[in-house]
């Protein structure tokens, strides 16, 4: 992982990420609701105020920094819901095969058929925007991949000998696929993942900016929403929110190329 | 091919039916009563009227009767009425659903060509500082959000150079006709287009690029090769052919993603599209017209899906038509 030039440079803007989302609001505590000078204050021009004000004299700067914490934890907690939800149904379906497989399959590629935003917008609509309801559905929406592939994974790693010797001990079936499958089948999950939690932001980004964010939590894509009717006055305030998405969903792709090259050096890529 | 036709469409069919059944159980979970809903909508909401209502559009039925009556309802097209809008959803939908094809369709042949383009480009010169660049473009634009480079695009090519419209159709009020009408079309497709198009061409290079060099190392090119064939021929007929199997699955994976991207882009650009009218429904917390364009972009994604399954039987003779 630390030998590829692309996952170090991810790493990088994740810790820096996350130590933004962390770390931030407690060295700076202005609010990002908060009236703190005039409105549409160029960038640059107060220091204490570096990127400017939005259209109500809200500090930008302050916006991001805040704005990284619900970006971060929306992408984290959705993917993870979204784990716990796809790694059982396919594991059971790769594992079981047969009828079980079937029905579990034909229900995850139901899901993988409704257009995955527009569900999104709907479910969100529907159970009024709150950041319970987004991370829901963005995992609703997220899990089908995870399944598809666990269930391609365990489907492989139970013919192995291993498994086959588990099974001759007289093992559970949860025992052989906690134990002795599923540890197998991590590392493309895990790459998965880092992948999924840099679309969770997107999405999250995207249903911010269309007015279906956390009324409480200030957000990139809501900022970047809240600056889009002013941007022939005021180019900064939908400028830098949207670098911030830009940055950390190309770190958490890098990641997820360094992690894939790492963990499956065979597939890794040529020309390098 | 006929008997496999007929198949994936059951199956479509079959789909489409669970999505309806979700999308009544959906509409029961949206906020408040229907039909008090309904007469404040409606600018009145006296006991009897609320109760006419309810008889009216049957909601003082038993649930699987109402599903019933619902699903019975989307087989004949009707999607029910947009109180806020005063027309039935499927008018407002088939009134905004050219717009929406024209963008989409643009949009989706644009990244696949260029996607296509680059990514063939990047392998062809792997290693090199072309294909560095082109990579780097590529993540760069796989990571931005739809709604931030139509942003960027106006910010761009409609404030700094007064190039492009920024929002719309067509020129309002300038009632053009034929060509000039055309060629005002084109000119407010544009940028809406490249928005959506980036993102996915941004995918579709990566993906032809990785699956081109995967290719390549197989031994009927080595056998190519051997028999004396030109490389640009070995390239085009080839390599290509074989590696654009996985990016023609990807394309049909990306149908919803295309049309959730029509959503933004349009409300960016005030495109009149059903992505907008979805944002209009949003606004207006107008449930029956969300949930009428949801079933739309469903109906979309899987006939959009049916052609990729098709397409993808042509270009890989491999498989067989038969099920």
């Amino acid at each position: 992982m630390l030998r590829s030039p692309s996952g170090v440079i991810g790493i990088i803007i994740l810790l820096l990420a996350i130590s933004v989302a962390v770390f931030g609001p407690l060295l700076f505590p202005n609010s990002p609701w908060r009236m703190v000078q005039r409105p549409f204050l160029p960038p640059f021009t107060l220091s204490t105020v570096p990127l400017g004000t939005d259209a109500l004299g809200r500090d930008v700067f302050a916006g991001m920094i805040f704005g990284a914490r619900v970006s971060l934890l929306v992408g984290l907690v959705s993917t993870l819901v979204a784990l716990v939800v796809g790694v059982p149904i396919g594991a059971m379906a790769g594992y079981f095969g047969g009828k079980v497989d079937d029905a579990l399959m034909r229900f995850t590629e139901f899901f993988q058929t409704i257009p995955s935003f527009a569900l999104a917008i709907v479910l969100v609509a529907i159970l009024q925007p709150s950041i319970y309801s987004i991370v829901a559905s963005i995992a609703v929406v997220s899990w089908p991949p995870v399944a598809r592939l666990v269930r391609g994974e365990v489907l492989s790693l139970r013919t192995r000998e291993y498994v086959q010797a588990a099974v001759v001990t007289g093992q559970s079936n949860s025992w052989i696929i906690l134990r002795e499958i599923l540890p197998n089948a991590l590392s493309p999950v895990i790459v998965l993942a880092s992948l999924m939690v840099a679309t969770a932001i997107l999405l999250e980004s995207s249903l911010s900016f269309l007015g279906l964010g956390d009324p409480n939590l200030i957000s990139w894509g809501y900022m970047v929403g809240a600056g889009r009717t002013v941007i022939r006055q005021a180019w900064w305030i939908t400028v830098f929110p949207g670098v911030a998405i830009l940055i950390s969903v190309l770190g958490l792709n890098l990641i997820g190329e360094g992690l894939n090259d790492a963990l499956n050096p065979r597939l890794s890529r040529e020309g390098r | 091919m006929l008997s496999f036709v007929a198949q994936r469409v059951v199956k479509g069919v079959v789909v489409l039916l669970a999505i309806v059944v979700l999308n009544f159980f959906l509409i029961r979970l949206a906020p408040g009563d229907p039909a008090v809903v309904m007469a404040g909508e409606a600018g009145a909401s006296d006991q009897v009227f609320v109760q006419q209502l309810r008889e009216k559009f049957g909601l003082d039925k038993p649930v699987p009767e109402q599903l019933f009556i619902y699903v019975k309802g989307i087989a004949t097209l009707d999607l029910g009425f947009s109180f806020r809008q005063q027309a039935p959803v499927a008018k407002l939908i088939a009134e905004r659903l050219p717009a929406t094809l024209l963008l989409t369709l643009t949009a989706f042949a644009i990244s696949l060509v260029l996607g296509i383009a680059f990514g063939t480009f990047a392998a062809r010169f792997a290693g090199t500082f072309l294909d560095t660049g082109i990579t780097i473009f590529a993540l760069i634009f796989y990571a931005m959000p739809i709604f931030w480079v139509a942003l960027m695009g106006i910010l761009l090519f409609s404030v700094t150079v007064d190039w492009l419209p920024s929002f719309g159709y067509e020129t309002v009020g300038a009632n053009l006709t034929g060509f000039a009408h055309v060629v005002d079309v084109a000119k407010h497709l544009i940028m809406p287009a490249m928005t959506l198009g980036l993102f996915f061409m941004a995918t579709y290079t990566r993906m032809t690029r990785a699956s081109m060099l995967e290719v390549k190392r197989l031994d009927f090119v080595k056998t190519a090769r051997a028999k004396g064939l030109s490389d640009a021929v070995i390239q085009r007929r080839h390599v290509l052919r074989n590696a654009l199997l996985p990016v023609v699955t990807l394309a049909g994976v990306h149908a919803g993603t295309l049309i959730g991207g029509a959503v933004i882009t349009e409300t960016v650009f005030a495109w009149p599209g059903i992505g907008r009218l979805m944002y209009d429904a949003l606004l207006q917390r107008d449930y029956n017209l969300l949930l009428g364009v949801f079933v739309t972009c469903s109906v979309m994604v899987l006939i959009f899906n049916l052609i990729t399954d098709l397409v993808y039987r042509l270009v890989d003779p491999r498989i067989e038509f038969a099920a």
